[in-house]
């Protein structure tokens, strides 16, 4: 009773006063992201221009803009032969990314998954695989070269190196973390088990997979500049190196923010693909909530 | 001809921090018919559902036989269809693909996985619900798609392990009685675990009581109720006041 007499009297919204703070915090939302990049932008454009270190050793955001612009749509010619580059540059780091990136993927999701699954080979393959891990990809430099010569291959290499072991340890934890009842759930409907591990415990492996090939795409970007510095005349790593000889470190701004961008934007796409893939999962964790 | 036969069937488990062997079933035997509803009845630890994974082939006797229509069971297979405790659906799978995992697995194409799926998500009253994933259905809604996942496999027998477990009341008691139309529909045979009195009461042609350390069947009654089953009529209560009766003397000694 008390209930229901009190429900007349609830407060009543006020659409006129409520709707300004509410504008507000939407457009706040919008920018929310850009505040602190603007500000550490506008920052490092006054330190730059404060004349504390010559301009030459820490060019001012302007300055990089202005580079970056003549790299990637030639605009005065300001990065010489680089100017209108960008693109090709570009197409050539990313295209060693995708290259390594693919193979450690197949390579990776299928020795996981055996590995996971089977004890036998557990016990045959991780001994030696848990060996090489901590070996630091870029030592494997010299071999990489004296193996595959200075070109695509020796970078490709060593992205499949620095990409495969996180896509492997996440398969492995993604199989072995399936639940026992849905296997047997499977087994109860007929099921052979080559049938319960292509239809339970590769879905049920995916979502630890995906985690495993967002780490992985990062160290794939971080190898393939790695190699393009020492290995490869040619990348946006090559860009970097090279400028840096001719001490031009706007160029090395611009380049290193690139590689930043890309790799954000190869997270992104991944992120995009697992949301689809993965869209069972919405509204149960919470990421989804985030997101 | 019965359809399951279970044959002085002993199942011991090790337990290595008492370093013996704990008896989980102690020389059962049981028979059920064709389109029998058995409820396994018992208390928490009587290896009701240790017998339940013997005919599911999930586990094996450790002395004596398991045979479903006259077969040896030796593996799980689609001939006995379970419906688990937790609904154990495939999460990244939609209720239709659920229901008609049996046809994937098979190897069938879409077209008459759907087809077939859409008759048995009808059977259990789902119809609407056929695109959505278990993570947006009610657990009461999630058992369903389990019951109509094992129909589909038109199973020589149905096992169930405690189904409704998690339900409240009110949807177990709604479940009770579709379970009840979908047995008589489908005339299938049902063996279901449950330790509740009334549960077994409400659903059971045959309700074998059993009891705790060793386990083992203390009495097979055979239910002579019409349906739908009124639990607060007489002849309900005669039969509750029975096994109560037949489970209560149990003394709480832990020995064996």
């Amino acid at each position: 009773m008390a209930l229901s007499s009190s429900a007349p009297t609830l407060p009543v919204p006020q659409p006129s006063v409520a709707a300004r703070p509410a504008l507000i915090k939407r457009l706040y939302r919008r920018i929310e992201r850009a505040i602190v990049p603007l500000l550490l932008l506008v920052g490092w454009e006054i330190f730059s221009r404060s004349g504390v270190l010559p301009p030459a050793l820490l060019p001012a955001p302007s300055q990089v803009l202005v580079a970056w612009a003549d790299w990637v749509f030639a605009t005065d010619g300001n990065t010489q032969t680089y100017s209108g580059h960008w693109i090709f540059d570009v197409a050539a780091s990313a295209t060693r990314v995708f290259a390594g990136f693919a193979i450690s993927t197949l390579l990776g999701v299928s020795i996981g998954m055996a590995i996971g699954w089977s004890r036998t080979v557990e016990r045959l393959i991780e001994p030696v695989l848990q060996i090489l891990r901590p070996v630091p990809p870029v030592s494997w430099i010299p071999l990489a070269i004296i193996w595959f010569g200075i070109a695509n291959k020796p970078a490709i290499f060593l992205v499949f190196l620095g990409s495969f072991f996180p896509i492997l340890l996440s398969t492995i934890h993604g199989v072995k973390t399936c639940d026992r009842n849905l296997l047997r759930a499977g087994a109860m409907t007929g099921g052979t088990p080559g049938k319960l591990l292509r239809y339970i415990v590769f879905p049920a492996a995916l979502p630890s997979i995906f985690s495993g090939l967002r780490i992985a795409v990062g160290s794939a970007w971080m190898l393939t500049v790695t190699a393009e510095m020492v290995a490869v005349k040619s990348g946006v790593g090559y860009v970097l190196w090279d400028s840096y000889y001719f001490l031009r470190y706007d160029i090395v701004i611009a380049a290193m923010v690139s590689i930043g961008l890309l790799g954000y934007l190869s997270d992104l796409a991944i992120k995009l693909i697992a949301g689809r893939v993965l869209r069972w999962q919405r509204g149960s964790t919470l990421q989804a909530k985030e997101g | 001809m019965s359809l399951i036969t279970i044959q002085n069937v002993t199942r011991l488990f090790d337990d290595p921090k008492r370093k013996s062997a704990v008896k989980a079933l102690d020389n059962v035997s049981v028979e059920v018919g064709r389109n029998e509803f058995l409820c396994l009845l018992g208390p928490s630890g009587c290896g009701k559902s240790t017998l339940l994974n013997l005919i599911a082939g999930f586990d094996h006797p450790t002395e004596g036989t398991v045979k479903v229509g006259g077969h040896v069971v030796t593996a799980p297979g689609a001939d006995r269809g379970v419906v688990f405790q937790q609904p154990t659906l495939m999460p990244w799978l939609t209720v239709w693909e659920n229901v008609a995992f049996h046809l994937t697995m098979q190897g069938v194409g879409k077209d008459i996985r759907r087809k077939k799926a859409q008759h048995f998500i009808e059977m259990v009253n789902l119809k609407g619900f056929e695109n959505h994933f278990p993570s947006e259905l009610s657990g009461g809604m999630n058992q369903r798609v389990g019951i109509a996942r094992a129909l589909l496999m038109n199973p020589e027998v149905i096992l169930m392990d405690e189904p409704f477990g998690a339900l409240d009341e009110q949807t177990k008691m709604e479940m009770h009685g579709e379970l009840v139309r979908i047995w008589r529909e489908s005339q299938s045979t049902i063996v279901f675990v449950t330790h509740g009195i009334d549960e077994s009461l409400a659903l059971g042609t045959h309700v074998a009581v059993m009891s705790a350390r060793p386990g083992r069947i203390r009495e097979m009654i055979a239910i002579d109720l019409p349906r739908p089953r009124d639990p607060t009529s007489p002849q309900f209560n005669d039969y509750k006041r029975h096994i109560l009766s037949l489970l209560r003397p149990e003394p709480a000694t832990a020995e064996a």
